[in-house]
């Protein structure tokens, strides 16, 4: 395995009884990738991501996140790696500068280092007059980028982001990709799950999965390119369902 | 009854926030008309005061030609709604939950099957697995089904796109096009700008307030700025470039392009052209675009 | 009528598919009558006694004999006088002293009848009688052995004393305190929960925008339950019967027809939970926490109600289950009729409309 790469996933397969979630996958992804994991509903995203989260144990294959096994050394897995997802992310009743602290104590951050890290992000968001409000009275977006960076608190490898920008509203969701850019600068990986296709485009590579396996993977350049059309948009929709080509 | 729906100065505070602040609007009969928002701009709490659910704060709304607060039982008859979560029976089987909500209306599903025939013959071979266990496409085709049972006059559809991936969508819209053709007056939200352009009327939503309303193509025409697209081979750093210049009004991503405006009311490209290229950019493209739906949002939410 | 229909058979298909919580439901009043039974049954052996025998005669011998050798009894002392008997309880050892009456075996002969004192310590009500129970019928054993081929049979007398706690309960108390907790359990927390369910997943508001009224909805919701722990208080009276013999003495129609009332009760407090809570851990919590604990402390299922202070005494009134109690008691091992129990009833029915009355009005046709 070559040490250039962050993710490496070799064969890897999932069956929940006869059903196949995920069927015999394979990639890498290099070191500070924006690495971009599209699909349908149902195409097997969700189950695949939580095998390298080291949430779920494969049926089959082989797969390392960061280095580490996911078979044997899932608790390493968990420490060097960030999540992120639409549905979970803070607790709303707790504050912001709370939830910051909770984080910071959970990846096993010292006092003096959670002190700092609630500082540093209060002021990188700008959110300094909010910081003793409770989550659930804040917008949604800032709710995402404060999960996003809560995510990454603990300076992870990987942070892997399940539909960060759903619902949020277009300008903030451009600011939140301006955080994914700037942790790719420092060289995070940033493993992401999205349903804009224009975000698609903000990506290193896309893999698009269809029916458990990986139809496609490439630069978005690449993927118009190969298969003739303009836009990501119209990737997906020849990808996902290749019978309603006409 | 000239609108199907007609709202006047509608509001509704929970504690201090004001989710809905006076909102008033027209919808007319057969139309298909779209609220378009981020979450937290009152589309769910102005559908559930429409469907009844709510109380107003303060205005009025008439639905069908039913007042939703004297007459609300008679809305409850006349309309569907499809709430924004998954909200069907998971335990029960896809036939279960479809027979269950006709006869709530006192029908059956073979007396409408004709006006849900086109969805629910994608459903029909999973009959009979339970509702918990379809996936996110089909559940939502599922509740649109169990929405349009009794053949509402008028069908409320709170963000049935939401989560959805972008096939599915196009699926979904083309199913609402066709319920349109039946007559059906259809008031749909979504957070996603580019289904504006499925809809009849738009209704752009922003923390409480309508931002703009009308046809898709005046919105845009109000535009009244110059906006150009730009690209390069490092558009990371462009953006950072760009967004560092004095005459920047506003650079977004959109894509693998990025749109900018300027202060000025329009820019000389070339001049533009030779900036970036000094600042070493390569492979560089601008030119001047006719703006979307997503860039008339962006605009008018920093107004 | 179709529309409402519809909707109960929803609700027992619900039921049905949430196996776990069926089994819960039907196991659980089946494992807490065995285990309450078996738990009282199965205490008596070798308990220590002790004899005062003013007559030592054949006769007495022979009775002490057979109580000793049953297997139950063990003796620990021989006392000697009426004043030995206080000390005796008071040691703690010995829980039963049995007297025979001086010219015990002539009393027999002459007159054919002879009285004997069974004295049981009571501060554990269900232990002493359970004692007193096994005493008897030994003796009456005896009396039907000593009857044997006689024209006149003798009569053996025994006279019931209880100590420290002589409004003795009843033995079987437990089968009408865990019926009522049961059915407040099945009918309160099942309603309850499955109606904030509904608001969890947001099926309610689709039932709310529809022509479904709120009154078609709460009995819908309800009549599965109430059909469940009909079923269930069934199976308590059929395991009470045929396994720990506890016969209905009274009329069944009458215990049913009061077992429906009080599961109205029930159901129609689990809607009142409903109203007030948006989740179903909430529900859980103020069904377990409001309507559980109560019941059971206060309504006088395990301690005896008479026995308490007086506020608590007072706040007891407003335990429904302490009213059923009483009714259930009343009807199954007392064996009286309506006209002994108007008056529980009454005051069941009042609380009922009262709170049916507040749920429906609390019962919200919109979300908020």
């Amino acid at each position: 395995m070559d040490d250039k790469y962050i993710i490496t996933v070799k064969d890897l397969t999932k069956k929940f009884g006869s059903f196949i979630a995920v069927d015999k996958i394979s990639f890498e992804v290099p070191a500070g990738e924006i690495f971009g994991f599209l699909g349908a509903n149902g195409a097997g995203k969700t189950t695949a991501m939580r095998m390298l989260c080291g949430l779920s144990i494969p049926s089959s294959g082989t797969a390392t996140v960061a280095g580490f096994d996911v078979y044997k050394q899932t608790e390493q897995i968990k420490k060097n790696i960030g999540y992120m997802s639409q549905k979970f992310s803070l607790y709303e009743d707790l504050t912001v500068k709370e939830n910051i602290d909770f984080y910071g104590g959970v990846y096993g951050l010292s006092k003096e280092k959670r002190k700092e890290k609630t500082e540093f992000l209060i002021d990188l968001l700008k959110i300094e007059d909010a910081k003793n409000k409770l989550i659930k009275s804040l917008p949604l977006g800032w709710k995402q980028k404060l999960a996003f960076s809560i995510a990454i608190i603990h300076e992870p490898k990987i942070v892997f982001l399940d539909e960060p920008t759903g619902g949020v509203d277009p300008i903030t969701r451009r600011q939140f990709w301006d955080m994914i850019y700037e942790a790719a600068d420092r060289n995070v990986t940033v493993f992401v799950t999205t349903h804009y296709m224009d975000e698609a485009e903000y990506c290193s590579r896309i893999s698009m999965m269809v029916d458990g396996r990986i139809a496609a993977l490439d630069t978005p350049g690449n993927l118009k390119k190969q298969f003739g059309v303009e836009t990501m948009h119209e990737v997906f929709v020849k990808l996902a369902r290749p019978q309603s080509n006409e | 009854m000239e609108y199907a729906v007609s709202v006047k100065n509608i509001s509704k505070s929970f504690d201090e926030t004001k989710a809905v602040d006076d909102i008033s609007f027209d919808v007319k009969h057969g139309e298909l008309f779209g609220f378009i928002g981020p979450d937290g701009a009152g589309k769910t709490t102005l559908f559930r005061m429409l469907t009844t659910l709510l109380l107003p704060g303060s205005g009025s709304a008439v639905v069908d030609g039913f007042d939703i607060v004297k007459d609300y039982k008679k809305i409850r008859s006349s309309v569907g709604y499809m709430p924004g979560r998954f909200s069907l029976y998971q335990d029960l089987s896809v036939e279960e939950n479809l027979k269950f909500f006709a006869r709530v209306f006192g029908t059956t599903i073979e007396k409408n099957y004709d006006l849900i025939k086109d969805i629910y013959i994608m459903l029909e071979p999973f009959n009979k697995r339970r509702a918990g266990q379809l996936s996110g496409g089909m559940k939502q085709k599922l509740a649109l089904s169990c929405a349009l049972i009794h053949r509402p006059d008028v069908l409320f559809l709170d963000e049935p796109t939401t989560g959805v991936d972008p096939v599915s969508r196009n699926e979904f819209w083309e199913m609402l096009g066709k319920l349109k053709n039946e007559g059906i007056t259809i008031l749909v939200s979504t957070p996603y700008m580019d289904e504006a352009s499925k809809c009849d009327r738009i209704a752009l939503m922003q923390k409480g307030k309508i931002l703009d309303i009308g046809f898709l193509r005046d919105i845009i025409g109000k535009y009244g700025k110059k906006i150009y697209a730009v690209r390069s081979d490092n558009m990371h750093k462009l953006i950072l470039d760009i967004r560092s210049d004095e005459n920047t009004e506003s650079v977004y991503s959109f894509g693998d392009f990025l749109h900018y405006t300027d202060k000025h009311g329009g820019i000389d490209i070339e001049r533009m052209k030779n900036i970036l290229m000094s600042e070493g950019h390569t492979n560089l493209t601008i030119q001047e675009i006719n703006p979307g739906i997503e860039d008339c949002f962006m605009s008018l939410m920093n107004k | 009528m179709n529309r409402f229909l519809n909707f109960v058979w929803k609700e027992f298909l619900h039921i049905v598919r949430d196996y776990r919580t069926l089994l819960i439901l039907f196991g659980m009043p089946i494992a807490q009558v065995l285990l309450f039974g078996f738990a009282i049954t199965n205490e008596i052996k070798d308990a220590k006694i002790a004899i005062l025998d003013f007559a030592k005669d054949n006769n007495t011998q022979e009775i002490s004999n057979k109580l000793l050798s049953s297997g139950y009894f063990l003796l620990y002392e021989n006392l000697q006088s009426q004043n030995d008997i206080e000390p005796a309880f008071r040691k703690g050892i010995i829980k039963e002293v049995i007297i025979f009456e001086p010219d015990f075996g002539k009393n027999i002969e002459r007159t054919g009848t002879a009285n004997v004192q069974i004295v049981a310590d009571a501060s554990d009500p269900n232990f002493a009688n359970m004692l007193i129970g096994y005493t008897s019928s030994i003796i009456m054993d005896y009396q039907a052995e000593l009857s044997k081929g006689k024209t006149l049979p003798p009569m053996i007398n025994p006279e019931i004393k209880m100590r420290f706690n002589p409004n003795l309960k009843s033995v079987f108390m437990f089968v009408p305190g865990l019926m009522s907790v049961i059915l407040l359990l099945v009918s309160a927390l099942m309603t309850s929960i499955s109606i904030t369910k509904e608001k969890e997943l947001g099926t309610m508001e689709i039932l709310l925008v529809s022509p479904l009224n709120p009154f078609q909805i709460i009995v819908g919701k309800v009549i599965p339950y109430l059909l469940l722990a009909l079923v269930n208080s069934a199976a308590v009276l059929i395991l009470s019967k045929y396994v720990f013999e506890v016969p209905t003495v009274g009329s069944l129609p009458l215990l049913i027809a009061e077992c429906t009332l009080f599961l109205v009760t029930a159901l129609s407090l689990g809607i009142l939970i409903s109203t007030v809570s948006n989740n179903q851990q909430t529900a859980m919590m103020i069904s377990l926490g409001a309507l559980m604990l109560p019941t059971i402390i206060l309504s006088g299922y395990i301690f005896p109600v008479e026995n308490m202070p007086l506020p608590l005494q007072l706040l007891s009134n407003t335990i429904p289950a302490k009213w059923f109690i009483r009714i259930v008691k009343g009807i199954m091992l007392k064996g009286v009729t309506f006209s002994y129990i108007w008056q529980e009833t009454l005051i069941l029915a009042g609380m009922t409309v009262f709170f049916i009355t507040v749920s429906i009005k609390k019962f919200k046709i919109r979300l908020e």
